[in-house]
């Protein structure tokens, strides 16, 4: 009795700090420099969610990352929380990617690790939140999927139900193992990172992969393999001609309806 | 070439989601531009009557595929009926609304047909670009402080929509023709997908929204980490009571559990244009103000007065709001008596 698991992390800007990534004038790129960096929230639940599985069948649980040699950090944090092995696929032929070249690029490291019966993910990430990237894996490996996932029940060892939610309302569904299940912040709380994990995670290192590594396919990865391009990135702050009401707080509450009443805020 | 803009004609229950007709006013736009057909794909049990709603708003073309089969929606195989019927057909663009069916369906039949896709636009435009006609689709990124373009090298060209960005399309009856999809090809699909590794869709359960749902509210009060010194959110729904307004909320304020998540308004939230818009203790971090910046009256209370809300906002009080939440409340309930 054994299920094995994939859970693919993405490292990304602490969206805390999103306001002070900025514009080159000249240059039209994004200058993150000195952003600080975080695990996707959503991927910690999606981690958190393998290890529970895991704890009920035993089976391995394998973190799998693309990006930066600095993803390590996220990685490492994962394996701290318990995961079994951890890869990292980094390569700078791997750089600007879109969400196909990115999801075409985790299905070769999926794939290059070998045996797995499900592979979970977030449901979306804070920097980009396209949702995409999971449900592209999963066509990648010929595998199905669901999205928005809020509760994974097992019957049998291959056999779930899955409750995902829908803006009014729930679907389940029947799911047969291998799949790919995208889990939203709801279905569980991430443990946090002990002592004793961080001490038994040192004796495991992350493996970095690189493009030959995975097999992957020159004209599929990147910047070059990404159907999509930047045209141009605009800086955008939205402004109004507001009014800032004044006098004590009777009096600036007094104004600010009588403005919007004229404004015909008050239906 | 077929030059055809279609659209995911995303129903539920045998009802059109309201985000299906504002594809099709975008797409009538971009449809207008490049000289084709407006179509849209309509999967379902029974969907005809629904096929001929989209024509009242100025669809040209239906391609439908109706069968007992497909009333309950199925990952695998509408991913596999639209690819099919996609590249049979080979449309110019192709828009979805950014539903959560969407959000998964868009993604799959992108990797499928291994073509773009961009997420929740904000904007969607024809431009010349190296001599061609392409369409230039307009994200916000990093939190709504950035604004992308970005194109698309291959075909079909498709986007996501967010729902409540764009309005709904004013009634324009056109005669449209509908293309029922072949039941074999139905029935083939059905079959192709068995063997394979499969989900099965086994129950929907509509649950009616106790509060009016968010993108239809005409008055909004969302409430963020500043409601911290109150210690709950009961003022802001005392004051939502009072307006007859919908409760939502700053991601941190689903963090700490004030509400749920599908209340949470801006980048990874909802995106709402109201008539009036209350922000409480929301200093205005752009993937908050991103999913408000479009509401008629924006009218912010934070403590804090160089808070970016206020730059935004058309009215703003500072103080604690411990003060002036009851004040607010306080003068609104007598004004309304």
């Amino acid at each position: 009795m054994a299920v094995d698991i994939i859970v693919c992390i993405k490292q990304v800007p602490n969206p805390e700090h999103f306001s002070k990534i900025s514009l080159d004038p000249v240059t039209k790129t994004i200058n993150r420099e000195g952003i600080p960096v975080i695990t996707n929230p959503w991927d910690k639940n999606a981690l958190e969610e393998g290890l529970r599985i895991r704890e009920r069948f035993s089976g391995k649980v394998v973190v799998l990352s693309m990006g930066p040699p600095q993803t390590r950090k996220s990685l490492e944090e994962a394996l701290a929380m318990g995961a079994d092995e951890a890869f990292l696929l980094c390569d700078r032929a791997f750089a600007a990617a879109d969400t196909l070249a990115t999801a075409y690029t985790l299905a070769r490291g999926i794939q290059k690790i070998g045996h797995f019966d499900l592979v979970l993910c977030g449901n979306e990430t804070v920097d980009s939140g396209t949702g995409q990237v999971g449900p592209q894996i999963a066509q990648f490996l010929s595998i199905t999927c669901v999205t928005n996932v809020k509760e994974i029940t097992f019957q049998e060892e291959r056999k779930l139900i899955v409750k995902r939610a829908l803006e009014s309302g729930h679907m389940k569904v029947k799911v047969e193992l291998p799949a790919l299940l995208a889990v939203g912040q709801e279905i569980n709380k991430p443990r946090l990172i002990t002592a004793f994990g961080i001490m038994q995670a040192a004796e495991r290192e992350p493996r970095v992969w690189g493009c030959e590594d995975i097999g992957a396919e020159r004209d599929s990865i990147g910047g070059e393999g990404s159907p999509t391009r930047v045209l141009e990135t605009l800086e955008h702050r939205p402004k109004r001609k507001g009014k800032i009401m004044t006098g004590s707080p009777e009096e600036m509450v007094k104004k600010a309806i009588e403005r919007l009443r004229e404004m015909g805020g008050l239906i | 070439m077929s030059q055809e803009v279609w659209i995911f004609a995303e129903q539920s229950q045998g009802k059109l989601l309201p985000v299906s007709l504002e594809l099709l006013a975008k797409g009538q736009e971009l449809s207008y531009r490049l000289g084709g057909k407006l179509a849209a794909i309509l999967v379902g049990g029974e969907v005809r009557k629904l096929a001929f709603e989209l024509m009242d708003y100025g669809c040209e073309k239906v391609y439908m595929a109706e069968d007992p089969q497909l009333s309950l929606y199925q990952g695998d195989f509408y991913a596999d009926l639209l690819a099919r019927l996609i590249s049979e057909n080979k449309p110019e663009i192709v828009l979805w609304g950014a539903t959560i069916i969407g959000r998964e369906l868009a993604p799959w039949v992108a990797a499928k047909l291994k073509t773009g896709l961009t997420a929740h636009c904000t904007d969607l435009y024809i431009e010349e670009i190296d001599e061609e006609p392409r369409l230039v689709q307009v994200v916000s990124g990093w939190g709504g402080n950035m604004s992308l373009q970005i194109v698309c090298n291959t075909n079909p060209q498709m986007a996501t929509v967010k729902p409540g960005l764009m309005a709904k399309p004013p009634q324009r009856k056109v005669t449209g023709e509908i293309i029922p999809i072949d039941v074999d090809i139905i029935k083939n699909v059905v079959a192709g997908r068995m063997g394979q590794s499969r989900a099965e869709t086994v129950e929907i359960t509509e649950e009616e929204p106790e509060v009016t749902p968010l993108e239809e509210a005409e008055v909004v009060i969302a409430g963020g980490w500043g409601l911290n010194s109150l210690g709950d959110f009961q003022l802001v729904e005392q004051l939502a009571q009072v307006l007859g307004g919908a409760v939502a909320g700053t991601r941190p304020a689903f963090d700490k559990g004030w509400i749920t998540e599908s209340r949470i308004i801006g980048q990874s939230g909802k995106i709402v244009s109201p008539k009036l818009f209350i922000s409480l203790g929301a200093s205005g971090a752009p993937q908050f103000t991103t999913g408000l910046e479009k509401s008629q009256i924006i009218l912010a209370v934070d403590q804090n007065p160089k808070a970016p809300i206020f730059e935004i906002a058309d009215i703003g009080i500072v103080g604690s709001l411990q003060i002036i939440l009851p004040l607010l409340i306080k003068e609104l309930k007598q004004k309304r008596l």
